[in-house]
């Protein structure tokens, strides 16, 4: 980098990062962030069209009340992959991972992650995970549910369980090592002039989300080396035999794994917070209440483990205090949907895919977080607990929120990553589609889940009244499967074909619209440095095609910001 | 950046391209280091949990069984990891001085400190716990004579715990030993990356005072349970 | 019942905290669909109309406002505390059991219910009977790992553990036949453990508690022959004497019966089954082929048909047939094994068919048995 070149326009041309160094030991060795996220683009978009199958043979094995094709042993240990596969390998690592990796770094002016090797060495731990669990499913499968709970997990179940949790275990390391790196990144590595309340909200996100990997992994990751350990040796923490207590694990599963909803859904935030003032070229509406609800969100989500155990015999006041915490870690979530609405007032909007995506995200994750409160209420919650409510619920906050999220921010950032824009007239109508799918798949979930279906059945026939809204659910899940699928069909069709992406084909605002597309290895050939605000648009012309020359501000900017 | 580099170049120090300075570089090693500690804290915080919550169960048997295990062992192991984390101090000190065979005895120091303290523990403590039976699994318990009293369900939990917690503290002094042990080595052969600043060494003792930390809090909830 | 196109949308509400559940649900759901209409609607009218290239005021654009941001923090906190209240106070409620609550112990293993009523020691499996209008206090353990006792119809559910006690406690109000889920995943069969809970009045409780766990008193083969035998209208046609429609069946077994087409035999067992499932191979001489064929009775019902027969003594000495005109004024004594669908009258489940045994009911007790039909009589 000492030595910028002057005939840039040629030089990029030749040198960003995908095309410095061809070969595949220049990928797998790379410590280039960029080059890590698109790793691990590839990999979590394989697990998710894995973790997909499983959930397509789910929803046809429902349309019967007495199963269709599989066993129920079948049937338990593909739920149970289901889950395992898309929390462990997909959501958790998927806004981070992926889309944290490639435009953090670049949206706060660094040239790379603060440890590249560490990040790189969190993409092997990533998928020395995925190869794990997925040989744990090949050799008979885990028929524990995602959530492994004790007893069931340590003594009565024969499956692959040590393996597979020894991926989780690996999963979590690989998720404290991004954490810890964007922390370090994100204190000691922001641009001159880049001051914390500059920075955009994604990187809030990352940073509040990296807070709740550090605090929260550890835990899990212990609880599950248990689990572990007293499956290999007898060592029994959680077993009642030894006065163990089997609801201890799911006090300490739980401390992660409510958190872990806001690894997933945290990012997802920032991503829409990013599409709000970006697609509407504003300065998001209340950026403080937004970034510190983020804060609050990811303190407080750390007190309400408890309500996921309203009917487990923990104490009946101790569940008090949990719900009253849950009521309240929805406040912040109500504020920042409030802020985003109000952001697109008079604004001045393009309606392109990333923003039918954010739109999606704003109405699909208002229902799911409010239908959060009927499980943080008490009374309903003993009702509605591990019924088909809650599965329609945490799914409309992981695949209308935090999916919706990540489907929105590739897209948006799908030129900067590859240079290349992605068909924009289907796009539109497939993220249209997605929102109907899936609104189709859930809405009779949440109805067949106040009749009382439990979740992780596999038979109904004792209730055939459920039957119409499995079947409705079905039919919804088919049309969200191929929305799923095209954009893997035309995202790597813009590969070869797509058109040329200018810098800032947004016109958006940012650091990581002020390099090239796609960046170079060294993200910026000069490090900037920022004296607007964020989000600032005062003219919103300015869509500088700006191949290079990075960035003279316009210098004067008095005009900055408008309070009123 | 160029210009950052360029006052880089005249101290002659080894700064990865990501970052403009050495400082810059010290500061993150450092906030990396530190949020690397939160996660140990976490860590080892849960199984503390655990352990608080069946001691508040179990008190009285926590209290018989504790009585298997020898507390002058404990207190001797407390004691090397002390000295070791005095060593450990030192060679820090003289990592700032960069005195380079200060710094090399003191880590090796470190060492022969932390692997006295793995001796005894897996030389005089264990075996004799596998001899009386007192690791859980089947055969716990078959010499009821060794539980003092205990019952042998709440003495198993009380052994459960003390093989997790100080066999996890165990992997880490084994992981200590490794890293210091190479740094040592790295000093010794003068790497450039490790002797013109005293960040990594500073950051690696920190860890070890960490490791300290955690058999200082192991030790009396183990070998020192009041009655 | 809330239903939409005859599909069910809300559960029945069959217990004392159904009521209050539903109150508080239906006002979340409510909530919900304000707020998601009013956020969507925002949402889209204001990206139609500030779209790009729209002429429309966009002048003095607000970044901040302090008030507004106030508001819309204030206003679903009060509304989240509110709903906060009620569901804790509902929750209170289902956690505090009435000092004279009846106590039924339940035992959960992979993968059946074992319930255990007190004092009386009536055990049954995989289903739960219980007056109504009664507070009941089930405590539950488990012999191996975590189950959970859910029953929709009366919103309660509550973990069953292994290794320590826990209860729940309920009044049901409605009689009728109600699911039991375990609702905590519990391996293999999880979905196949469960049952019906069976709400009675409660004097009809206190008979089938009385009966040891069954609707009615035990009952001779005879018995039930006889309560079959006047559930078929079969003495419509074979009365106490030989008439023209039909030759009497008093002294049947042992008789030589002589058929139209020359072949006779002796009267047993064999016979008597023929000529209930195919009775148009073997007519009697001087009657016609007019006896339908009972091809859907089970084995064990020919038998006691059978029984009952073999007890009718001789022709033309008829005996008091006390156990029909019993059965007729509805006698518990009556109807142990009819195809009736008890449930009918009450449609207490969602759905028409009766509970069939199933898979799920393999390993019942036999103080269960008779559970399976007349439960809401």
């Amino acid at each position: 980098m000492s030595a910028v070149p002057l005939d840039q326009t040629h030089q990029e041309e030749e040198l960003n990062y995908l095309t410095n160094g061809k070969s595949i030991k220049s990928w797998l060795l790379t410590g280039d962030h960029k080059r890590i996220a698109i790793l691990y683009l590839i990999s979590t978009g394989f697990f998710f069209m894995i973790g997909g199958i499983f959930a397509s043979l789910i929803r046809l094995e429902l349309t019967s009340p007495t199963g269709v094709l599989l066993e129920t042993e079948t049937y338990n240990r593909i739920f149970s992959a289901h889950g395992i596969v898309m929390i462990f390998l997909f959501l958790i690592p998927s806004i981070p991972a992926v889309l944290g990796n490639f435009i953090l770094p670049i949206m706060i002016g660094a040239r790379d992650l603060a440890f590249p090797r560490l990040n790189l060495l969190s993409w092997y731990v990533y998928m020395a995970a995925g190869i794990l669990i997925t040989w744990a499913l090949c050799i008979g499968g885990v028929d524990t549910g995602w959530t492994f709970y004790t007893p069931l997990s340590t003594t009565y179940s024969h499956g692959a369980i040590s393996l597979a949790i020894l991926g989780a275990f690996l999963a979590g390391f690989s998720s404290i090592f991004t954490g810890i790196n964007f922390i370090a990144t994100i204190h000691k590595m922001r641009a001159p002039g880049m001051t914390w309340f500059r920075m955009p909200l994604f990187a809030w996100a990352m940073y509040a989300t990296s807070v709740v990997i550090l605090l929260g992994t550890p835990v899990v990751a212990i609880t599950l080396a248990l689990v572990m350990v007293e499956r290999w040796t007898g060592i029994g923490i959680f077993s009642p035999e030894l006065g163990g207590d089997p609801v201890l694990f799911q006090h300490m599963f739980w401390f992660y794994s409510h958190p872990a909803v806001y690894i997933m859904i945290l990012p997802a935030f920032g991503v829409i917070s990013e599409l709000v003032a970006n697609f509407t070229r504003k300065r998001i509406f209340g950026y403080h209440f937004v970034a510190f609800s983020t804060l609050a969100i990811s303190g407080l989500g750390f007190l309400v483990w408890g309500h996921h155990m309203f009917v487990s015999s923990q104490s009946m006041y101790e569940g008090i205090v949990f719900s009253l915490i849950s009521f309240l870690v929805a406040v912040p979530s109500a504020i920042k949907v409030f802020n985003w609405t109000a952001t697109i007032y008079k604004g001045n909007v393009r309606l392109q895919t990333p923003f039918i995506y954010a739109i999606c995200f704003l109405m699909l994750f208002t229902v799911g977080g409010l239908t959060g409160l009927f499980l943080a209420s008490m009374g309903t919650d003993v009702h509605l607990t591990a019924t088909y409510f809650v599965v329609a619920h945490f799914h409309y906050v992981m695949v209308g929120g935090a999916i919706t999220g990540f489907l929105g921010g590739l897209h948006y950032w799908w030129p900067k990553m590859t240079g290349r824009m992605y068909p924009e007239g289907i796009a539109r109508v497939n993220a249209i589609l997605v929102f109907i799918g899936f609104t189709a798949t859930f809405v009779p979930q949440f109805i067949v889940g106040f009749l009382g279906m439990p979740r992780r059945y596999h038979y109904y026939y004792f209730a055939p009244e459920f039957q119409p809204y499995h079947i409705a659910s079905s039919m919804g899940a088919s049309i969200l499967g191929i929305a799923f699928f095209t954009p893997v069909v035309y995202f790597v069709w813009s590969l070869f074909k797509g058109e040329k992406a200018s810098a800032n084909p947004w016109g958006a605002h940012g650091l990581e619209w002020e390099t090239t597309s796609p960046p170079d290895s060294h993200n910026f050939h000069h490090v900037p440095v920022v004296t607007d605000e964020v989000y600032d648009f005062p003219g919103v012309e300015y869509a500088h095609p700006s191949h290079g020359h990075k960035k003279k501000k316009k210098t004067a900017e008095p005009v900055s910001k408008e309070h009123n | 950046m160029s210009s950052a580099h360029a006052e880089v170049e005249n101290f002659p120090v080894h700064v990865h391209t990501q970052f403009e300075d050495i400082e810059q570089q010290n500061e993150s090693y450092i906030v990396g280091m530190w949020t690397f500690m939160v996660t140990e804290v976490m860590f080892f915080g849960a199984l503390f949990l655990v352990y608080i919550l069946y001691r508040w169960n179990y008190q009285p048997d926590f209290y018989r069984a504790h009585e298997a295990l020898d507390w002058r062992l404990g207190a001797t192991n407390t004691t090397l990891l002390l000295l070791s984390s005095f060593t450990m101090v030192m060679g820090v000190h003289f990592a700032q001085l960069r005195k380079r065979k200060q710094v090399v005895m003191n880590l090796i120091a470190t060492c022969v400190l932390a692997t006295g303290f793995l001796l005894i523990k897996f030389v005089l403590e264990w075996p004799i716990k596998f001899e009386h039976h007192l690791v859980p699994g089947t055969s716990f318990g078959i010499h009821p004579e060794q539980l003092n009293g205990a019952s042998p369900r709440a003495a198993e939990l009380f052994f459960s715990l003390y093989f997790l917690m100080t066999g996890l503290h165990a992997i880490h002094i084994i992981v200590g030993i490794i890293i210091i042990g190479a740094l040592a080595l790295m000093w010794q052969k003068n790497k450039k990356s490790v002797t013109e600043d005293y960040i990594p060494t500073e950051l690696v003792g920190l860890y070890w005072h960490f490791v300290d930390l955690v058999w200082i809090f192991l030790f009396p909830l183990f070998y020192l349970i009041p009655q | 019942m809330l239903k939409l196109f005859n599909f069910p949308m809300a559960p029945e509400q069959a217990s004392s905290f159904a009521p209050e559940h539903d109150a508080i649900f239906y006002t979340l759901t409510i909530l919900t669909i304000i707020f998601t209409t009013l956020v969507g609607a925002l949402v889209l009218f204001f990206a139609f109309r500030y779209r790009e290239g729209s002429k429309v005021d966009r002048s003095r654009p607000i970044y901040e406002h302090l008030p507004l941001e106030i508001t819309w923090s204030v206003i679903p906190t009060l509304l989240g505390l509110v709903v906060f209240f009620f569901g804790a106070r509902l929750f209170v409620q289902m956690r505090t059991p009435p000092k004279d609550a009846m106590d039924v112990y339940i035992v959960g293993k992979q993968w059946m219910w074992h319930a255990q009523h007190a004092p009386s020691g009536v055990r049954e499996n995989n289903s739960l009977h219980v007056p109504i209008n009664k507070p009941v206090r089930l405590t539950m353990i488990s012999q191996d790992v975590i189950h959970a006792f859910f029953v929709p119809e009366f919103r309660i559910q509550y973990m069953v553990v292994p290794g320590r006690y826990t209860t729940q406690w309920f009044e049901a109000t409605k009689p009728g036949v109600y699911h039991l889920f375990c609702n905590m995943y519990c391996g293999g069969q999880h979905s196949e453990m469960g049952g019906y809970v069976y709400a009675m009045e409660q004097k009809d409780y206190a008979r089938w508690l009385a009966n040891g766990g069954m609707d009615l008193k035990p009952m001779t083969m005879e018995q039930r022959g006889a309560a079959l035998y006047d559930r078929l209208a079969c003495g419509n046609c074979h009365e106490g004497k030989d008439t023209e429609r039909a030759p009497s069946l008093h002294g049947f077994f042992g008789k030589t019966r002589k058929f139209t087409n020359g072949s006779s035999l002796v009267a047993d067992d064999v016979y008597f089954r023929k000529s209930l499932i195919d009775p148009y191979e073997l007519i009697n001489q001087g009657y016609q082929n007019t006896m339908s064929a009972y091809n859907d009775l089970t084995e064990e019902e020919i038998i006691n048909l059978s029984a009952y027969v073999k007890s009718l003594g001789t022709a033309a000495q008829p005996k008091p047939e006390s156990h029909s005109i019993d059965a007729r004024k509805g006698d518990p004594m009556t109807g142990s094994n009819f195809e009736g669908n008890p449930n009918l009258s009450v449609g207490a489940l969602a759905h028409e068919a009766p509970p069939t045994p199933g898979p799920r009911r393999g390993n019942m007790s036999v103080g269960a048995l008779s559970t399976e039909n007349g439960a809401n009589r």
